[in-house]
């Protein structure tokens, strides 16, 4: 079909929506459609967080005592590799480029659907099998090595189910990389006439840098894991010294990766920040131009830092200074947008919604975790912190504080226009803040713990027990979180059965899949053809400001939604 | 190819809903494409580059192994890929001149090309197999190679693969070179070639899929673009091949 | 009941420096922490829905503001860097004098041995005020001397030396511990830094010093017993050979190999020649010698190298250990170590299967 040739069919409230279009289990299971996926998407990585979240709950709660209470070492050391594992490479990598970028991006730049449908069903399909597979590594023993795998560790000397979760894992790479294909594909070309490269929405910048990311180190850190996988089989000497390898050579290669990953897991937050900081002031986000390069000059130093996780390992004195150094260099970018998001506050008019509330709270937590960062990127002081809580603190801040907070407001953000129902407003709030104050007592006392001398992945402590304190506060901090990472699950699906119809744009949002779409968009996206005159982040917030002047009683400018 | 299914459907828009026109169609093609080009070269890159550290580390050990290779297989194999660049360069071509009959013909020659590649790697694989060089448990290298050998297949009975290998580069060579590096070297080879060999085959399966569809003529396929999409694929299959075979065969003293 | 502790101890002439600089980045991430807090909630409280503040003539976007809040982080950041960084060379600045302990990580335990033959599992005892320098490898996988007191830290890496120094300025007791995942026990492989007055290490010497080594014997004497032992001696002699070079003055001194590389000798170079002596050969031989690796422990190529080093003369690094003994040569009262009886138990107990790790817990 082409372009002009889909006809408005029905009429308004009769139209199918992607929902409904539908209904039979097939139809999921086989279906292109971007939304749906998404929406596949979203289940499966909630099962992934939560199982995550489980094997978080064990090790609080086994730290507790300096001696455990439920674990063998061996049992915990399991632990907290699945749940390293899932949470990165099943959770938080996927998390919001799978979801809300797949669901979003072809709404925001008026397309019908992504590049390669076909594609991004089969991206769906491979991190599905991957997931499979490492959850089935870890019924059948599991595996020890930390969610680094370093060798030789996991090359020679562990026998758990290493080669299995590895091969998940290389899985869940390509699941990564056809997504990165798709989105590259789709922002390049699939853009409504006018909406040029500067009118694009934050969010879509932000998963363009991250796809690159996805395109340029995915492939090689698969690569990397094949390779153990056949030293495990093999016995190769890659990676072992035994065999005339190298150790070393694999901390290169995997954290060429990983260290861009944490920007694929960030990134994407960082976007929807963009869309709540500036929907919620009322404001156009301040700097737009700026936002834009610094998530392409994130994505691009961050090739170049990877040496800052291997201060340590043996490299050269003169190469961890560089390392160092450009790790100070590549704070610059993460600076320059919180400063752009502060100043979008400036003169707007600031709507307290859940998604906002998060938005604070990722600034917040988001900084402090960003700045702690600059303790490990400095190489003087990581030699003392390197492989304690300290790291442990700093990468929850960011990724559990950051990412995952930003991502919660975003699902609450879009829960409307995926969904068509509206959840409670008081019940949103309530957790937002639970999850701030859960997760502030949960990490800070880890900070000190590492200053302490806590060694990370022990599961024993009896030679320290002035330790236990602060790991009790943090247990504590972790079953409010839970609590509050709970909640949402319970509340956003009841409102999915029960919760009230939600008005096409609630927040009065501006956007082409708020103005553009039906309140849940058809499967085909649009029924009219888009063709984009205004800039991104039109909002006045002066006009808002008006709807409050005397002769308006009720809070008018956020239409429809109970709160 | 039995049966034809039932998608292929002549009549069908060749453009798919998401886009506005064919033009769109094919620039996203091509986008992704070297998107995907992209993510090829970071895969062999990390292992080139892992490669390039060890012959650095050893160099001298890297030299005597590579002995056991056979530069004029290696040489036929490049004469092979290099001809089926050209063929697959020449279906783009007669695409675009939408001379169909000589595309079709030019694809077929480019998998005999492939199937001819894969067949001369199948000698040396089965050489190396013979020669317990494959890295598995039964690895064994210098001195203990040969006992190995000669226990196996008696010393003058050798297995066809070695057969075929010393006819042309004469009997393998008395090696020399840390043994206890040999299983690095051979290892990187496998990894690196089999990696490549897995591209050929799914060359080869393209290139057939390709045929069949142009075949059956699909509308998907009429214009040139998925044409030269998979030859841009094959060329740089092609590309690193030719990286390959310099940095393996032709080790210089 | 409870303790909230904030610091660990001061125990080193590091952890001074290094504390100088956790703090300072300590404010560095307070300030800018205050700056957004306070910039967001305030901006947050007057800009809220239906506040009276005024919205008029807002600007999306300035250079000048943008400058002024990159800039001066990016200032910042750097002075932080060159602060962190040249502390971090000065740290990692090796000292020329100073007790030589070899640290061999296995899993799951610290086995360690003093120049004069005192070998320790999960202790180290030493001096305050005295520099002392660790040379490590590990046995199998990475593991990670970490001394939070002394806020010191490094890998122990499967195949190469790495070198780890502090000087502690405090006596007591100190952890030692493990700080990368080694597997199973990667929590228990945990022991302590015993540091003493001079005196005490004296006593220490004297009584209990010995109970580590049976045999009493130097690292460079047990090195030299495992020489002729494994037959080295019947090709290096005290001179260049047909056979053999001579490693008599082999340490510090630049080798030429067949294929064109130099390289001057020293710990990594010498372990190599014993473990993997193919990778390089000397000019003028051919892959004669045999490969050790599998055949001896890290342990006994340390004695090995220790005796190499004792025959090095002046070139050798430490000239103290040149004699083989009294590394720790500045405590009174101690008179070196006794020569054993028993030579052939003392190689034994060098092995690794000797050192049960339950004894010296805490
Ligand atoms: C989402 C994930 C994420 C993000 C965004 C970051 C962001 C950063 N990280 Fe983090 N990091 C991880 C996830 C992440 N990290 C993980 C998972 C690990 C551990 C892996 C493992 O070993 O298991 C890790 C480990 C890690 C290490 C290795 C520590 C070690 O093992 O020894 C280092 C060292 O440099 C580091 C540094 C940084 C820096 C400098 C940033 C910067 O990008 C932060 C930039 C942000 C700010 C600086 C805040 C905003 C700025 C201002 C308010 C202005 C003021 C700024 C200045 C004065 C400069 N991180
Ligand atoms: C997205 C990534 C992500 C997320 C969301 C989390 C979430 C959490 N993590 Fe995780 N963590 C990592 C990524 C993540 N983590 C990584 C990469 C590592 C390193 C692994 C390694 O070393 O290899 C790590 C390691 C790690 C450690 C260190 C273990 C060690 O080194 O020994 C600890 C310890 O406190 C911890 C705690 C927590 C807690 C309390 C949460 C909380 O946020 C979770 C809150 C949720 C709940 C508390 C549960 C919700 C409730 C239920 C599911 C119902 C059932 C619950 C129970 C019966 C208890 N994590
Ligand atoms: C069969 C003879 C032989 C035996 C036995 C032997 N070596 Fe050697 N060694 C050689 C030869 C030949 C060389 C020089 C070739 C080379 O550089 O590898 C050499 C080189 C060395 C070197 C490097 C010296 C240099 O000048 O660069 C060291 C160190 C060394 N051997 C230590 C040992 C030790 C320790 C043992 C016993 C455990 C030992 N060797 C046993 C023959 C032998
Ligand atoms: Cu050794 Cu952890
Ligand atoms: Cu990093």
């Amino acid at each position: 079909m082409s372009a002009t040739a889909i006809p408005a069919t029905q009429h308004h409230g009769e139209k199918k929506t992607y929902l409904t279009a539908d209904h039979t289990i097939k139809s999921w299971l086989l279906t292109t459609d971007h939304k749906r996926i998404a929406v596949l998407y979203l289940i499966s990585i909630s099962i992934f967080f939560f199982a995550g979240s489980l094997a978080a709950g064990l090790i609080r709660y086994e730290l507790t005592s300096p001696r455990g209470h439920l674990l063998s070492s061996e049992a915990y050391n399991k632990t907290f590799s699945a749940h390293g594992i899932i949470m990165i490479f099943f959770f938080l990598i996927p998390s919001i480029p799978a979801t809300l970028g797949n669901f979003l991006i072809p709404l925001m730049i008026g397309a019908r659907d992504l590049a390669f449908p076909r594609l991004n069903l089969l991206s769906w399909y491979l991190y599905s099998i991957a997931g499979v597979i490492a959850l089935l590594a870890m019924a059948m023993g599991g595996v020890d090595a930390g969610w680094t795998f370093y060798t030789p560790l996991s090359s020679l000397y562990s026998n758990t189910q290493i080669t299995l979760t590895l091969l998940a894992a290389f899985i869940a790479g390509f699941s990564s990389i056809t997504t990165g294909v798709n989105f590259i594909a789709t922002i390049h070309k699939m853009r409504a006439p006018g909406m040029t490269w500067f009118k694009l929405p934050l969010f879509v910048w932000a998963h363009y840098a991250t796809s690159i990311i996805i395109i340029l180190g995915t492939p090689v850190v698969a690569i990397t894991l094949v390779l153990v996988i056949f030293e495990r089989a093999f016995q190769i000497g890659i990676f072992s010294p035994e065999l005339g390898g190298d150790p070393v050579l694999f901390q290169h290669l995997f954290w060429f990766y990983s260290h861009p990953a944490v920007y694929i897991m960030v990134l994407p937050g960082m976007g929807v920040i963009s869309e709540l900081i500036s929907c919620f002031s009322r404001r156009p986000v301040f700097g737009y131009q700026f936002v834009a390069y610094s998530s392409m000059a994130i994505a691009l130093l961050g090739f170049f830092v990877w040496g800052h996780h291997m201060f340590l390992s043996s490299q050269s004195t003169l190469l961890g200074v560089v390392f160092s150094f450009l790790s100070f260099v590549l704070a610059i970018p993460s600076a320059v947008k919180i400063f752009n998001w502060a100043t979008t506050m400036y003169k707007g008019s600031i709507h307290f919604r859940t998604p906002m509330i998060y938005a604070l709270a990722f600034m917040g937590l988001f900084v402090i975790g960003g700045l702690t960062g600059l303790y490990l990127a400095a190489i003087g002081t990581d030699v003392h912190l390197t492989g304690t809580y300290f790291i442990v603190a700093h990468f929850h801040y960011v990724m559990v504080g950051g990412a995952v907070t930003a991502f919660l407001g975003g699902v609450h953000f879009w829960w409307p226009k995926m969904f068509g129902r509206m959840y409670n407003e008081f019940l949103g709030k309530m957790s937002a803040i639970i999850i701030f104050v859960g997760f502030n007592l949960t990490f800070f006392p880890q900070f000190i713990l590492g200053y302490l001398g806590m060694p990370r992945r022990y599961h024993l402590y009896y030679f320290a027990p002035e330790w236990q304190i602060y790991h009790v506060l943090s247990t504590a901090g972790s079953t409010v979180l839970g609590v509050g990472f709970l909640l949402p699950a319970f509340y956003l699906t009841y409102s999915l059965f029960k919760g009230p119809k939600a008005p096409k744009n609630p927040w009065g949002a501006k956007g082409l899949e708020w103005e553009e779409t039906d309140p849940v968009p058809i499967t085909e996206n649009f029924d009219h053809k888009i063709v984009v005159t205004k800039p991104a982040y039109d909002y006045d917030a002066e006009e808002d400001s008006k709807l409050y002047e005397p002769e308006h009683k009720e809070e008018p400018a956020l239409t429809g939604g109970k709160h | 190819m039995a049966h034809a299914p039932a998608h292929v459907d002549p009549n069908a828009d060749p453009v798919y809903f998401q886009y506005e026109d064919i033009d769109q169609q094919q620039e996203t093609y091509i986008v992704g494409m070297w998107a995907f080009l992209v993510t090829e070269v970071m895969f062999f890159g990390a292992l080139f580059l892992t490669y390039a550290l060890y012959r650095w580390k050893y160099q001298g050990d890297f030299y005597h192994f590579h002995e056991q290779l056979s530069w004029k297989l290696g040489g036929i194999n490049t004469t092979i890929l290099l001809l089926s660049s050209l063929t697959a360069a020449l279906a783009v071509h007669f695409a675009q001149k939408k001379k169909t009959k000589w595309q079709v013909g030019m694809l077929v020659l480019t998998i005999l090309c492939a199937f001819g590649f894969l067949g001369v790697k199948t000698v040396e694989y089965g050489a190396k197999f013979e020669h317990h060089l494959f890295p598995n448990k039964s690895f064994v290298y210098g001195e203990a190679a040969h006992e190995a050998f000669e226990k196996e297949f008696g010393s003058h009975k050798p297995g066809t693969f070695t057969q075929i290998v010393e006819k042309l580069d004469g009997p393998e060579k008395h090696q020399e070179g840390n043994p206890a590096r040999a299983r690095l070297f051979f290892s990187m080879y496998f990894a690196m070639t089999g990696l490549h060999g897995v591209h050929v085959v799914v060359g080869i399966i393209l290139f057939t899929a390709l045929i069949y569809l142009i075949v059956r003529k699909a509308p998907t396929i009429t214009d040139y673009i998925p044409t030269e999409m998979v030859c841009l694929y094959w060329h740089f299959v092609d590309l690193v091949w030719i990286f390959l075979y310099p940095l393996y065969y032709l080790i210089p003293k | 009941m409870f303790q909230f502790p904030v610091m660990p101890p001061q125990a080193s002439e590091w952890a001074f420096h290094y504390d100088l600089l956790f703090w300072g980045t300590s404010a560095l991430a307070v300030f800018f922490t205050l700056v957004v807090g306070i910039l967001v909630t305030v901006l947050a409280i007057k800009y809220r829905a239906g506040s009276k503040a005024d919205r008029r003539n807002p600007i999306d976007h300035s250079n000048l503001l943008e400058m002024s809040w990159s800039l001066p982080p990016l200032v910042l950041a750097i002075g932080m860097f060159f602060w962190s960084a040249t502390d971090f060379i000065q740290y990692r600045k090796m000292p020329e004098k100073a007790s030589e302990i070899f640290v061999i990580g296995k899993q799951w335990m610290w086995h360690l041995q003093h120049m004069n033959g005192i070998r320790e599992n999960n202790e180290l005892h030493c001096v305050v005020g005295q520099p002392v320098k660790m040379t490590m490898i590990s046995q199998d996988v990475i593991h990670a001397m970490y001394l939070p007191d002394f806020r010191a830290q490094f890998h122990v890496v499967p195949g190469r030396y790495t070198e780890l120094t502090f000087t502690p300025t405090m006596t007591g007791k100190f952890r030692m511990l493990c700080a990368m995942h080694c597997g199973t026990q990667h929590s228990e492989m945990v022991g302590q830094v015993i540091v003493m007055s001079p005196k005490d290490y004296a006593d220490w010497l004297a009584k209990d010093g010995n109970r580590f080594t049976p045999t009493a014997l130097s690292m460079a004497d047990a090195g030299k017993r495992l020489f002729t032992e494994k037959g080295c001696g019947n090709c290096h002699g005290g001179v260049d050979t047909e056979r053999a070079p001579t490693l008599v003055g082999l340490f510090g001194k630049q080798r030429d190999f067949d294929n064109g590389e130099k390289v001057v000798a020293d710990n990594e170079y010498v372990r190599e020649s014993i473990v993997n002596p193919w990778r390089l050969i000397n000019k003028g031989y051919t892959n004669t010698m045999p490969a050790y690796k599998g055949q001896i422990t890290e342990e006994q190529v340390l004695d090995l190298m220790a005796y190499i080093k004792s025959i090095s003369g002046s070139a050798a690094n430490a000239p103290a250990e040149a004699a083989g003994r009294k590394p720790e040569g500045s405590i009174p009262g101690f008179a070196g170590p006794q020569n054993s009886t028993d030579a052939a138990n003392r190689v034994e107990s060098a092995g690794a299967a000797q050192f049960k790790q339950s004894e010296n817990r805490p």
